[in-house]
């Protein structure tokens, strides 16, 4: 997903982003290729890459062997905490099913005591609202020393927890993490007021105060990274936070929140919570203390969440939801170029992307071609143990989601498209499926309208530019989207026209943190990253004061 | 000058301390440390002058050698000027690098300082003179800070997109203005260091710097730690030299695209006159002033006695924001002078090494003799002398806390920047006459108020023309605030956001587009 930085910090000869990405996150062991269009590896083989364009073999980072579990309970104010109602969450390993332990699980009283932790750490006089916000910098850029220091652990943890492939969540979910709290530790003392030339003898400024106690519910697809999103900003503008991590996926969250401790946080400032959505998730959003809450998760838990602050005390929402992204491609572009971009634009992460480019629209002349090369770069993909090194495609994060797919494939089968590749499971056990490709499919299909959320690759043709763009635009969302095209101004015309938070051209998912990231229509409200996530983490507060003249 | 550290060092200490300077206890000093840099920084590698020369910099506490630098001149100049070009060409590793990468190489430069912070006070104070106290507590620390704040900058420095009429796509880029040639003053070597190469790297640029002669050891010291962080070749370039010739050969060359001075308005005018002799290179400036600081009759008389006797006397005088002309209300003004004679003669002078020392030696002969001869002047013009005017020790260049009082607005002392420690005190009635004779100078850098009236306050901060006022406070700096004069106390401002505009060239960039939709 996010594709700044994939290559290391280290030395100083700068690649573009994008060149590293395309090393790490497409190519490794797409010469594996087996009849079944399922590579499969053994969980104990010894795989080496063969992708020579790769980083060196040699200095590819390893996973921790049997990694310590060591945070398992609620963090509140500086502590760890069993929950109220002693319950707790199995954690599961989706590679292989198994049990990799339980985490607590925090309900309605947890999170009532999490947010008074928050509020006593924000009230007025407390160490963090007197702190300079140079210091608040700091703290962020210390934390990220101690991701950098643990960063193998946490992309371990990362891999086992979620499914996603180690290497990815090393070089693309680390990476990411880290660059998010050294930009947000810079803003710290960089978020300005002004002053302003009112009418009358007046003198007015603005100063821009956090917004208080702020809720933060994030996904399961890209844990660690999601977390520093949220937090960054948050921190940044001087907030404090209760945050809830998915239930799949709590171990690098409570991770990070022993980090946030020893990079000396005062007590209060972050509050972790692992929890179900209905219950803790839901607090959250009900809470009647909690002055702003953010989410990235499905649109329908969305609408949710935002009828939650309606309901409760109108606290600020930012919502980052979910999308069908177009990927449009102009017959006179560099077609392998695009075709390599809207396949990792898809795959990524096991399709598990907001942003999967999940509706790719091919000009006629180029449809076949693009459609042939597509299924072959599919079934390059190497399914495995994420753990091990030439894996590119892991399991799906659960049983739900994996059904959910799966019935989704059968209504492409059944409503005409055609299967150019996979549609199946893989293998006996796990939550493995084949890497698939739906030919002609029209807009009307149920898999090219809704989020799939997994896998599958939708291809349509288009034949004029106009068209293209409406058909682009008849969604409910407006997430993100990419051209590929040589000719100036259609790809102009194309960037204005879409209704989307993010457009690429000539690329896809190219993320940075220094760049807004947020939904149109129903894929969001706000922005996250850049400086506009400060605005969604700052109340404005304008002081006017009466002066005896005034002067320009 | 830099107070912040100093008066929040206690309370901070119950805080949470993210800065480590500001809970530690300041380390017991070696006196004698080694000096290991003494040539010329150019192209990540240490050269000899091409002329061979070298000169002497001095201890001003004992007036003996610490050691020879090599001494740059035209030929040194042409030569840094080349590898800061060839740093800046299309297509080098400067040019290609991420923004954020910018600024982490400016956050390891600030770790590595922070690291050899202890030893870098000691070597600033050898071959500076102030106490070993300030420059571990306020020097040091505030130029982590200032890396650690334009490091952050480097990848927020956004153009824009705009709006214009008509089917066209129109953005703005931020692009680094290419080498900028930095001269920098003696009397906080390393901050100034740390003022100018934080904008210019954070924006891209490549530098050519000029030390004083009088200061040259740290600067070269942290050229190493440049070069240890992983700034490429030829990106920062750096020379100790004299202001005849290396100064005006940067400032004069054809093939420096800015130049960035801070020293005397004397110097400013020659530096402006070289850049519109060659090649028009962009010039910001930070020179002299003679600040007032206005003492109102509510104010609470301790702590402006205290912090005016702070804002002339900080860093032995050699400031150029010293708030050398003290405007009391008529009303106090002989209890404030009273208190302010007694202060001064409470001030520790000594050796800089000495914790308890507040006042070390004036940098060099030159600033002593001319001090002296201001006082002479003082004496002889009619102000009445309250306390000091003579050499304070046998050997270095130490001068007794001075206070003039009943000094007139006429007066040499009133009017030319003394830049030691001899402190004016003039009297006034209403807001309106301490405005406009706090206003009746060539210079315009900072100012100050001392008065618990909102109403006060606003119209005299309003009225001062300065780049910085201060209302009951003097001298409090951070990297977050601007900083500059109005008139002849210079052009452009540094730190700050501000800053970065001073090193930055603006390229608007417009595309046709086939159709426009808002």
């Amino acid at each position: 997903m996010p594709v700044s930085g994939v290559q290391e910090t280290e030395g100083t000869t700068p690649a573009s982003p994008t060149e590293g990405k395309d090393a790490n996150m497409t190519d490794n062991g797409h010469h594996q290729q087996s009849d079944y269009g399922c590579n499969r590896q053994s969980p104990n083989q010894n795989h080496k890459p063969q992708n020579g364009d790769g980083p060196a073999t040699q200095n590819l980072p390893m996973p921790v062997p049997d990694p310590p579990i060591q945070y398992t309970k609620l963090f509140i104010n500086n502590e760890w905490h069993e929950s109220c109602s002693r319950r707790k969450i199995p954690v599961y390993n989706p590679a292989t099913g198994a049990l990799l332990c339980e985490v607590e699980e925090a309900d309605t009283e947890d999170v009532d005591e999490a947010v008074r932790s928050a509020r006593a750490a924000f009230q007025m006089g407390s160490p963090w609202r007197s702190m300079d916000a140079s210091d608040r910098g700091q703290l962020l850029n210390r934390l990220a020393d101690l991701v950098e220091r643990d960063r193998l652990l946490l992309a371990t943890l990362e891999a086992l927890d979620s499914g996603k492939v180690f290497l990815m969540a090393y070089f693309v979910d680390l990476m990411a993490t880290i660059k998010t709290l050294r930009y947000y530790g810079g803003w710290a003392d960089k978020i300005h007021g002004k002053t302003i030339p009112v009418d009358g003898e007046y003198f007015t400024y603005t100063r821009h105060e956090p917004i208080g106690v702020c809720g933060q519910i994030i996904p399961w697809n890209f844990p660690v990274m999601m977390f520093a999103w949220k937090i960054a900003p948050a921190l940044c503008c001087g907030n404090t936070v209760v945050i809830k991590p998915a239930e799949q996926t709590p171990l690098s969250a409570l991770h990070m929140a022993a980090l946030i401790k020893e990079a000396g946080f005062p007590p209060g400032v972050v509050n972790v919570v692992p929890g179900y959505g209905p219950k803790a998730g839901c607090a959250i959003s009900h809470h009647m203390d909690i002055d702003k809450v953010a989410f990235t998760g499905s649109t329908a838990v969305g609408k949710l969440i935002q009828r939650a602050a309606g309901d409760s005390n109108l606290k600020r929402v930012t919502l980052e939801l979910g999308g069908k992204n177009p990927i449009i491609v102009f017959s006179d572009c560099d077609l392998e170029h695009a075709v390599e971009h809207a396949h990792s634009g898809l795959f990524f992460n096991q399709g598990q992307c907001c942003l999967a480019g999940s509706r790719v629209f091919v000009e006629e002349p180029i449809y076949e071609e693009f459609v042939h090369r597509s299924v072959e770069k599919a079934r390059g993909k190497v399914l495995g143990n994420p753990l091990l090194p030439g894996v590119d495609h892991g399991p799906q994060i659960d049983q739900k989601q994996f059904d959910k797919i799966m019935e989704l494939i059968e209504s492409g089968k059944r409503e005409g498209a055609t299967l150019e590749c996979g549609g199946s499971a893989c293998g006996q056990q796990g939550l493995f499926i084949q890497p698939t490709v739906f030919s002609n499919v029209t807009d009307d299909m149920r898999i090219a309208k809704e989020e799939i959320f997994g896998p599958v690759q939708l291809i349509m043709c288009f034949r004029t530019t106009r068209e293209v763009i409406q058909r682009a635009n008849a969604t409910q969302y407006g997430l993100a989207a990419g051209v590929f095209t040589n000719d100036i101004d259609k790809a102009l015309t194309v960037t204005s026209a879409l209704q989307a938070g993010m457009v690429w051209v000539n690329c896809y998912n190219a993320m940075s943190v220094q760049c807004p990231f947020g939904g149109f229509k129903m894929s969001g409200n706000g922005r996250e990253l850049g400086e506009s996530a400060l605005q969604e983490y700052t109340e404005v507060k304008a002081v006017t004061i009466k002066i005896s003249q005034k002067n320009s | 000058m830099l107070r912040t550290v100093i008066s929040r060092a206690l309370p901070r200490l119950s805080r949470p301390a993210a800065c480590h300077f500001s809970a530690a206890a300041i380390p017991e000093p070696n006196t004698q440390p080694e000096v290991h840099y003494n040539k010329l920084f150019i192209n990540n590698q240490w050269h000899d002058a091409t002329s061979g020369k070298s000169f002497p910099t001095i201890n001003p506490a004992t007036g003996e050698v610490i050691c020879q630098v090599a001494e740059a001149d035209a030929a040194d100049v042409d030569k840094a000027v080349k590898a800061a070009r060839n740093a800046f060409k299309l297509g080098s590793p400067w040019r290609r690098m991420d923004a954020s990468h910018r600024g982490l190489l400016l956050h390891r430069l600030a770790d590595a300082i922070e690291r050899d912070a202890a030893y870098l006070a000691e070597l600033e104070t050898i071959d500076n003179g102030k106490p070993y106290a300030v420059s571990y507590t306020v020097d040091l620390p505030n130029v982590v800070k200032c890396f650690r704040y334009y490091a952050g900058w480097a990848d927020k420095w956004e153009g824009k997109t705009i709006p214009i009429d008509g089917d066209y796509f129109c953005y703005t880029r931020h692009e680094p203005i290419g080498v900028c040639g930095q001269i920098i003053p003696w009397n906080f070597p390393l901050l100034m260091q740390a003022w100018k190469l934080g904008p210019a790297l954070a924006t891209g640029n490549t530098v050519v710097m000029k030390v004083a002669e009088q200061t040259p050891l740290t600067a070269l010291y942290v050229a190493s730690l440049i070069k240890e962080v992983g700034f490429p070749d030829g990106v920062v370039n750096i020379l100790p030299g004299m202001g005849p010739s290396a100064g005006a050969a940067i400032a004069r060359h054809m093939d420096v695209d800015k130049v960035a001075f801070t020293g005397s308005t004397e110097v400013g005018h020659l530096i402006q006159q070289a850049s519109g002799g060659s090649n028009l290179k962009k010039v910001t400036l930070e020179l002299g002033g003679k600040s007032p600081n206005i003492i109102l009759s509510d104010a609470n008389m301790e702590d402006a006695v205290e912090q005016a006797h702070f804002a002339l006397f900080f860093n032995q005088g050699q400031c150029c924001c010293a708030g050398s002309r003290t405007y009391v209300q008529a009303d106090i003004y002989d209890e404030f002078v009273e208190r302010s004679v007694e202060r001064a003669k409470r001030r520790v002078v000594g050796n800089p090494f000495n914790l308890k020392t507040e006042q070390g030696p004036q940098v060099d002969q030159e600033q002593f003799n001319k001090i002296l001869g201001y006082i002479s002047t003082g004496k002889r013009e009619g102000a009445k002398l309250m306390c000091g005017g003579g050499v304070a020790a046998d050997r270095g260049y130490y001068i007794q806390p001075t206070v003039f009082g009943d000094v007139q607005d006429n007066m040499t002392i009133a009017r030319e920047e003394i830049f030691g420690p001899v402190m004016q005190i003039l009297k006034f009635k209403t807001l309106e006459e301490a405005v406009e004779r706090a206003n009746d100078s060539k210079y315009g850098l900072a100012a100050a108020v001392f008065t618990k009236d909102i109403d006060k306050a606003n119209y005299v901060s309003n009225s001062l023309r300065a780049g910085t006022v201060w209302i009951n406070c003097y001298d409090v700096f951070g990297a977050q605030a601007p900083f500059g004069g109005y008139k002849a106390s210079g052009t452009g401002r540094e730190l700050g956001e501000y800053g970065l505009q001073n090193y930055t060239e603006i390229k608007t960039v417009t595309m046709k587009v086939p159709q426009k939709n808002s």
